[in-house]
């Protein structure tokens, strides 16, 4: 049995503790707004928030993060004061496309903008470039993430 | 079922029932009316006693946007309140087929250029309805009756909304000719809109396919040959069935010949763990054994001999020595989709019934193949669209790849007593090594000019695997031995040079299949890079020697002069070390139009800034195609990019995923700025146009850096030499 605080609330679960975070997650939880993209941390899609920090869920053993906060977009987009910021620039803008990678662009942004208040042009290709999106779309996510600044400012 | 009951159906009931209704229902509505079931108003629209309209579209959306645009169409005749608009997709079904391609399919940027009449014509009718119910209501005559925001209003100032009439109108014929409104009174067309999908997918709420699920449900992970068409010749699955939660492994057929193992668990990580320690020998007798380098020898053979021609022209220019000459060989690589959401079906197999799950871009197909499979018809396999996270083509297979994977396991399991739901995941290397690449591509062009633009002949072949040779669309698209998938773009160019085109479609072991803009992606850049090469031999600026070439065809020169103009090409002086770059390539009945600055970091292309134009018609929602422009350009500029490319060795693909099969990231995205060419004639494609010119576009800038030509995508450091 495997304990963590899961968007806040209490969470046991019985996985071998080598399970990724991704697939409790998606597979046991029943919470799939956190997405398989590729396995092996190269994408992004299942960026979740361990204690704060962005974590590839995919590649992270649920053991790893026994008594620690997981936070996943479903929590993230709407409970949070960034996070709520930041989705409503990404519908303002019409960020979407298929829209697959975009949880985890969100999450990406959201710890991003937690401890970049400003970002410049450079720190958010810095920080966004480890999540792929297909669609390409990139120069919206860009702006929308310079507008939810403006939005917590 | 009758209409009303329908209605209510719709009203009160969750989303698998009313979508299972909409068949039925538009079959027997047909008869009634007359109509095709296309054109009728009960298959793609209900209205709630609220007054939501909720539109159901036949079309997949894989991102570009006609989940919004579709509904926009309707809306605008249902004179609807936008703001109570929604809309989902529509399952596999006789009313969701493509009025042009009789089939249902997201293909060839067709959506608004095939349905711009149909989702209309179904917003009118809708119209008509609401108002015959409220003209007898009111007591008047409907002609004096007029509609606004989801409103009914009469002369008198009386109104009514289209929830109070929703089920009185649906009792109400449907009129089989309506007046659609001319261009001029659009609310609602062209102007700029948001997608209705915004916040679900903003806030991890939207359902794909792969998020699909059913109490029970098992996951499948599949263990595909090493080489394709490889068939297993002995297997040991006691470790793998060791693990917790593994449910057995079976030996599936798969759709190339091939046969592999599937692994079946409760939960997608068992499932994978145990293909891990499956123990496997394969036999590969009898299998070719594909491999790049031989292969682009193999082509380069192909292209010094005559091929299947495709257009005659006199090439005996080339043997005048006084002429110039341009001799050029082109190499494209195959090249893997990769959409973000893996591929993935579920299944719910019965026996004598069947229940599909999937995102794809050709229902009709794939519901014929997995009824194949499991031995029953077509309309015994009820398939539901899911949400799918982009596509590109790949989710659009004339043999329904895996598809067929996951029925051929449903089966298995059958067989043996099985009976819970599956839901099939490939891994992201299962799609990165799966096949349906697009095809590599060698082109070999010799040209005689005069040095000053003219050109006296241009001898052009092309070797590559066809796409669509023996799948059913063949007819279609192979005339007279030639693919013309793989020749657009130079046949029918729009440029007045006289080209002897000829192809060789050599038989391979690799499957391929069309990519985003598909014939495009290549012939774009042999063409656009081509016609700046002779512009600048004739020291002829490359606008001023396009506006020559191009002066029959307006709607090409327009969209150039318009990017022209708003780049500031030719006016501007660009800082040190940056250089322009143009394109002008038409895909898909569209023109699309790229003014870049580049500069080079070392042997690296910087892209700066992109001024691009596009005239695809009437825009319909301009929002989605300055971002179809943002995304094609990206997946374009993705080509560019050294490691963008599938190589094999042996038999065997030499990538896995994307940390070594490299697709663009955040930091590629150049600044851009996307001009839309006004028109109000009828819409042209815009999910793919943008893709072709980029390429091109920063190679002839390079070269007017460098002096040195890119002829391979990739881009290679070696190449330019």
């Amino acid at each position: 049995m495997i304990s963590f605080r899961l968007n806040g609330q209490t969470q046991t679960v019985d996985v071998p503790g080598d399970t990724p975070v991704l697939w409790v997650l998606r597979d046991t939880l029943g919470l799939t707004g956190t997405k398989f993209g590729c396995g092996i941390a190269v994408c992004g899609a299942c960026t979740v928030h361990v204690d704060g920090e962005q974590r590839r869920s995919c590649v992270t053993p649920v053991a790893s993060i026994a008594g620690q906060n997981l936070d996943t977009i479903e929590a993230v987009a709407e409970q949070d004061e960034v996070g709520r910021a930041v989705r409503q620039a990404w519908v303002l803008h019409d960020v979407v496309q298929c829209g697959y990678c975009q949880s985890g662009q969100i999450m990406a942004a959201v710890a991003l903008l937690k401890t970049n208040k400003q970002p410049s042009d450079d720190d958010i290709n810095r920080a966004m470039s480890a999540n792929l999106c297909r669609c390409g779309t990139y120069a919206r996510i860009h702006a929308a993430v310079l507008d939810a600044a403006k939005i917590l400012a | 079922m009758g209409r009303r009951q329908f209605l209510k159906l719709g009203m009160g009931t969750g989303f698998a029932v009313y979508a299972m209704a909409i068949d039925a229902q538009t079959q027997s509505a047909a008869v009634e009316a007359g109509l095709m079931p296309q054109q009728q108003p009960s298959a793609f629209v209900s209205i709630d006693g609220d007054g939501f309209v909720t539109v159901t579209i036949g079309k997949t959306d894989i991102g570009q946007g006609v989940q919004t645009a579709l509904p926009m169409l309707v809306a605008e005749e249902l004179d609807a309140d936008w703001s109570k608009v929604r809309s989902h997709l529509g399952p596999a079904g006789e009313a969701y087929k493509d009025p042009v391609y009789k089939m249902q399919i997201v293909g060839g940027s067709t959506t608004m250029k095939h349905s711009w009449s149909q989702y209309r014509e179904i917003g009118a009718r809708m119209r008509a309805m609401l108002v015959n119910a409220a003209a007898k209501r009111l007591n008047v005559s409907p002609s004096v009756l007029k509609t606004q925001a989801g409103m009914v209003i009469a002369p008198d100032g009386r109104s009514l909304s289209y929830g109070e009439l929703a089920a009185a109108a649906l009792d109400e014929p449907v009129p089989t000719s309506v007046e659609l409104k001319s261009p001029a009174k659009f609310k609602l067309i062209g102007k700029p809109t948001g997608r209705l999908d915004a916040r679900d997918k903003s806030s991890g709420l939207q359902i794909f396919g792969i998020d699909f699920t059913l109490p029970n449900m098992r996951t499948v992970v599949i263990l595909h040959p090493p080489v394709f068409g490889a068939k297993v010749l002995r297997y040991d699955a006691t470790k793998a069935k060791a693990i917790s939660g593994v449910e057995d492994v079976y030996q599936v057929p798969l759709y190339n010949g091939g046969v592999g193992l599937a692994v079946v668990a409760d939960g997608f990580w068992p499932a994978r763990l145990a293909r891990e320690v499956l123990q496997v020998e394969w036999d590969t007798d009898g299998v070719e054994k594909a491999d790049s380098d031989t292969l682009w020898a193999r082509y380069r053979v192909l292209a010094g001999q005559p091929g299947t021609k495709v257009h005659p022209a006199d090439t005996s220019a080339l043997a005048n020595t006084k002429l110039k000459k341009i001799s050029a060989e082109y190499t494209f690589p195959y090249l893997a989709h990769t959409p973000m959401e893996p591929l993935n079906c579920s299944i719910d197999f019965r026996g004598d019934q069947c229940t599909v799950w999937v995102g794809s871009q050709l229902q009709t197909a794939d519901q014929a193949a997995v009824a194949h499979v499991l031995g029953l018809k077509p309309d015994q396999v009820t398939l539901n669209t899911m949400m799918a996270g982009g596509g590109f083509g790949r989710r659009a297979v004339p043999t329904s790849d895996y598809l067929v994977d996951a029925a051929q396991v449903a089966k298995a399991r059958y067989a043996v007593g099985r009976r819970e739901p599956i839901k099939m995941i490939w891994t992201r290397e299962d799609d990165v090594r799966g096949g349906y690449y697009r095809p590599m591509h060698l082109h070999r062009v010799e040209i005689a000019h005069d040095g000053k633009g003219t050109v006296l002949a241009w001898k052009h072949i092309i070797v590559g695997q066809s796409i669509t040779s023996g799948t059913q669309i063949e007819s279609f698209t192979v005339k007279n031995g030639v693919d013309e998938t793989m020749v657009e773009g130079v046949a029918g160019s729009p440029y007045p040079f006289p080209i002897a085109l000829e192809v060789h479609h050599p038989k391979v072991n690799v499957p391929v299949l069309w990519f985003r803009s598909v014939g495009h992606t290549h012939t774009a850049f042999v063409m656009e890079t081509l016609v700046d090469e002779l512009a600048r031999a004739g020291g002829i600026d490359p606008v001023t020697y396009r506006r020559r070439l191009l002066a029959k065809h307006p709607r090409n020169l327009a969209a150039m002069e318009l990017a022209v103009e708003k780049s500031g090409y030719g006016k501007r002086r660009l800082p040190p070390g940056r250089a322009w770059g143009v394109a002008v390539h038409e895909s898909f009945d569209s023109i699309v139009a790229y003014v870049v600055e580049v500069s080079m970091n070392g042997t690296e292309p910087v892209l700066h800034e992109v001024t691009a134009a596009v005239h695809c018609n009437m825009p319909v929602n301009p929002r989605t195609i300055e971002a179809q422009m943002q995304g094609g350009l990206l997946m374009g500029l993705g080509m560019t990019i050294p490691g963008a490319e599938i190589t094999l060795k042996n038999g065997q693909v030499q990538q896995h995923n994307w940390n070594d099969y490299r697709i663009p990231t955040h930091a590629h995205m150049p600044k851009m700025t996307v001009h839309i060419v006004p028109s109000a004639d009828p819409p042209t494609g815009i999910g793919e146009p943008s893709l072709p010119p980029i390429a091109p576009a920063m190679a002839n800038a390079i070269a007017a850096i460098t002096g040195r030509r890119h002829r391979s995508l990739p881009f290679s450091i070696a190449n330019p030499a």
